[in-house]
């Protein structure tokens, strides 16, 4: 058995390991998370619609942008990526808008295992982080030693950042313990080489419930971020389920003193959006998170209309696809 | 750096505001009978809006006449023809919403949040619902033909002008009434933009008159012989009034009065989504609500969780002009009003209750109130009994549900009530054991104008909206 690493601050270990109790057994933790308070879901899609509503202008959206920018692990997850494509995408990363050298540089490039090593030897030098993927992403459906090792792998070619899936089978067959142990066992692989990031796939749990269930699994395991989806199911990233996210790490703060991040992904493509969700951040757990090491947006096409509303804010023009490049 | 979120101002230049607005009477705006007027103020910035004609005892006269004479031959109109006003109306509504909403909280006070997505939204509802009603009244239950009564006299309060304006003509008009219609005096621009919209409408001349003033003007219009039907909004006091006035003539009345709503949080509730709902119970339109949730029932085992929560959330609250569009907290309407929150607030601190409120700067013109809570509150204090109409709430706990059903209905009120648990066989028992008008669960504040609206006990009597709504227009 594993044992428990500390998400972080020096403490932090200490402070988890007062939470022992609930991760000592099956039943044990079970009782705790179906003693979680429930989420009534019209109430909770309500409160993050109304907070869509608010009104982020001038200099407030400037700040909003390059906010965003800043919050952008830059993702390629294809079946087609090449070399070329990642040393692309790790050259927009450093260097967003050519034609301003002002605007800030995303959080990291994500990829598959196998590109880390070109996209390390593309960001050497820069503060880009380089994240994966792994445990046998985007399905998870793999023997644990294969996913600890997809793991190794990507640490050992330079990644920073590790983005595992839950295994959604286990959680939704209830085995929840299963899926603590998967994500400890993957955190220790981590060690303090790489920051481990746990995706939920939270199109796949369905249920609010079930979300805010599998956010105190992942917190109570060590994860230093809980992430909403892969980007390749039907339903991604929503201000629902990430301000439920949000309301998770503020309650595990309170209980624990331990700050985790949160990264929304998939499906958010317009300044619109990220800046709605900059406003759920904002007014959910306030100024601590609204930092790239404590959120992140995992996205692609997010980029270009940030910057084009970037060049407009500047120019007072709209300018166009080709003001921008493609990845 | 934090996230600072810089002004978003509505545009004002959307809606065009007259220096002077007479009374509208048979289809013609006219002054009031020697010549006398009040001015309208915004009550953010004590700015005078407009100058609005008084009526007097013989202006209401004149009104419930031209009401009566268009009465004829409104009522004989078939159904149909009757829904082509209203569902024009509704339309006429949903096109100038950004105008009137501006309109509404330059006069009222409150945030264009609210007049945006609540206020003119649910305005166009309640008019289009009972634009659907007016050829269909042969099926309301009502029996063949049910007959209008004749001329409604109807008095609104000052909290949701053009709300309750719709709450009160649409099923008038539905049912084939004719109206003459005071709007509160802190108020009356929306109700006088309103009179112009039915003109835009081609609305028979006299069907809807509106006679603006003070409340010797409303006094006059409920008492005037010619008037067939009663209806009032507003405070308990009044309603009293009226019924004294009311009582041995053959008018029909409704009265919708005052509340002091129980919003009941067991420990089964979905927290977060709770602490929204006690947000939107209290603080919706500035706790200027009648059926505000103004109790809040705690379930003493999750009361320091709870209160902790609720006390984080009202430190968000964004308390500023209500024409920027992030303001979630906006002015009283009136210095009057103010005093009386004021007043009973401070009762709620000497009789020992404790107060709190988050750090809130308040704008130095204009007529505001931090939003507050008190804890250590009991059934005996001034705070827990009295309407305040105003954003202060009252908390207090309780240990079973029987304990929570009897402190809920320990009221001389009886208009509202929430249940929050995720236990839908309590939430139910827990509901058919309150004595309100309307039982939220797991929501607060939500309406539409196919549910019926009314109260227990000293919270009135009649329903509002939906097909009991009909009833009161009606002569059965």
């Amino acid at each position: 058995m594993p044992t428990t690493v500390p998400a972080h601050g020096n403490d932090a270990a200490g402070r988890l390991t007062e939470l022992a109790d609930v991760t000592a057994s099956d039943s044990a933790l079970r009782r705790f998370l179906h003693g979680l308070p429930g989420v009534d879901a019209v109430g909770l899609e309500a409160r993050a619609a109304s907070l869509g509503t608010r009104s982020i202008k001038t200099t407030a959206k400037a700040y909003a942008i390059d906010l965003a920018i800043s919050m952008i692990d830059l993702t390629t997850l294809e079946g087609a990526d090449t070399p070329g494509k990642v040393r692309a995408l790790a050259a927009k990363a450093v260097n967003p808008d050519p034609t301003d050298r002002t605007t800030p540089r995303t959080a990291a490039v994500c990829v598959y295992p196998d590109m880390v090593a070109t996209a390390k030897a593309a960001l050497t030098g820069t503060d880009v982080k380089v994240a994966s993927v792994a445990t046998a992403f985007p399905a998870g459906r793999a023997a644990l030693p294969v996913k600890l090792a997809d793991t190794r792998d990507a640490i050992a070619a330079g990644a920073d950042e590790i983005d595992m899936v839950i295994d959604r089978g286990a959680f939704l067959a209830g085995r929840y313990m299963d899926v603590f142990e998967e994500i400890r066992a993957v955190k220790t692989e981590c060690g303090d080489k790489a920051r481990l990031k746990v995706i939920f796939e939270t199109g796949e749990l369905s249920t609010y419930d079930n979300i805010r269930r599998a956010s105190w699994i992942g917190m109570l395991a060590g994860a230093d971020f809980i992430k909403t989806s892969t980007g390749k199911v039907a339903v991604n990233a929503t201000p629902s389920n990430t301000l439920l996210m949000l309301e998770a790490v503020r309650d595990f703060r309170a209980l624990t003193g331990v700050q985790i991040g949160v990264k929304p992904a998939g499906g958010i493509r317009t300044t619109k959006d990220a800046i709605k969700f900059l406003v759920l951040v904002n007014e959910t757990v306030g100024e601590d998170w609204l930092d790239n090491h404590w959120f992140r947006f995992g996205a692609s096409s997010l980029l270009n209309d940030l910057l084009m509303q970037r060049q407009k804010l500047s120019t007072g023009r709209y300018s166009g696809p080709d003001y921008v490049t493609v990845d | 750096m934090s996230f600072t979120y810089a002004p978003a101002l509505e545009s004002r230049s959307v809606v065009d505001i007259a220096s002077s607005y007479g009374l509208f009477i048979d289809g013609e705006f006219t002054e009031a009978t020697g010549g006398k007027v009040f001015k309208t103020v915004s009550p953010s910035s004590e700015e005078v809006l407009s100058e609005v004609a008084h009526g007097s005892a013989e202006d209401v006269d004149r009104a419930v006449k031209a009401a009566r004479k268009a009465f004829e031959k409104w009522s004989a109109l078939p159904g149909a023809e009757r829904a082509k006003y209203l569902f024009r109306i509704a339309r006429i509504i949903q096109e100038r919403s950004r105008e009137l909403a501006v309109l509404e909280t330059l006069d009222n006070g409150k945030p264009i949040k609210e007049t945006r997505d609540a206020d003119l939204p649910l305005v166009a509802a309640h008019f289009f619902y009972y634009a659907g009603w007016a050829d269909k009244l042969d099926h309301a239950g009502y029996g063949a033909n049910p007959r209008p009564l004749g001329v409604a006299g109807q008095v609104i309060p000052w909290n949701f002008p053009l709300l309750m304006l719709a709450w009160k003509i649409a099923p008038a008009l539905a049912t084939g009434n004719t109206v003459v219609l005071k709007p509160a005096e802190t108020t009356p621009l929306s109700a006088l933009f309103f009179a112009d919209i039915c003109r835009q409408a081609g609305l028979p001349k006299g069907v809807v008159n509106i006679v603006t003033g003070d409340g010797t003007t409303g006094a006059a219009l409920v008492a005037h012989e010619g008037v067939n039907k009663v209806a009032f909004t507003g405070s308990t006091a009044v309603g009293k009034a009226i019924a004294r006035t009311v009582a041995g003539s053959d008018k029909k009345l409704t009265l919708e009065l005052g509340g002091k709503g129980a919003n009941i949080v067991f420990d089964d509730a979905p927290i977060d989504q709770a602490v929204e709902g006690i947000v939107q119970g209290i603080f919706f339109n500035q706790g200027q609500v009648c059926c505000a949730g103004s109790r809040l029932l705690v379930q003493e085992s999750i009361q320091d969780e709870l209160l902790d929560s609720l006390k984080r959330r009202l430190s968000t609250l964004r308390l500023g002009d209500p024409l920027d569009k992030n303001t979630d907290i906006g002015a009283i309407n009136s210095a009057e009003q103010l005093a009386r929150i004021t007043e009973l607030a401070d009762s709620g601190e000497a009789e020992g209750a404790e107060r709190w409120a988050p750090a809130c700067e308040l704008p130095e013109n204009g007529y505001w109130f931090a939003p507050t809570l008190f804890t250590n509150v009991t059934q005996a204090h001034r705070i827990a009994r009295e309407e305040i109409f105003g954003p202060v709430l009252s908390v207090l706990s309780f240990r079973t549900p029987g304990e929570a059903v009897a402190k809920a209905n320990n009221s001389q009120y009886g208009l509202s009530a929430g249940i929050w648990t995720e236990k839908g066989s309590r939430m139910l028992a827990v509901a058919s054991k309150l004595r309100a008008g309307v039982v939220w669960a797991n929501t607060f504040n939500k309406f539409d104008p196919t549910s019926p609206f009314g109260g227990f006990k000293e919270s009135g009597f009649g329903r509002e909206g939906g097909r009991h709504g009909l009833e009161a227009y009606l002569d059965v």
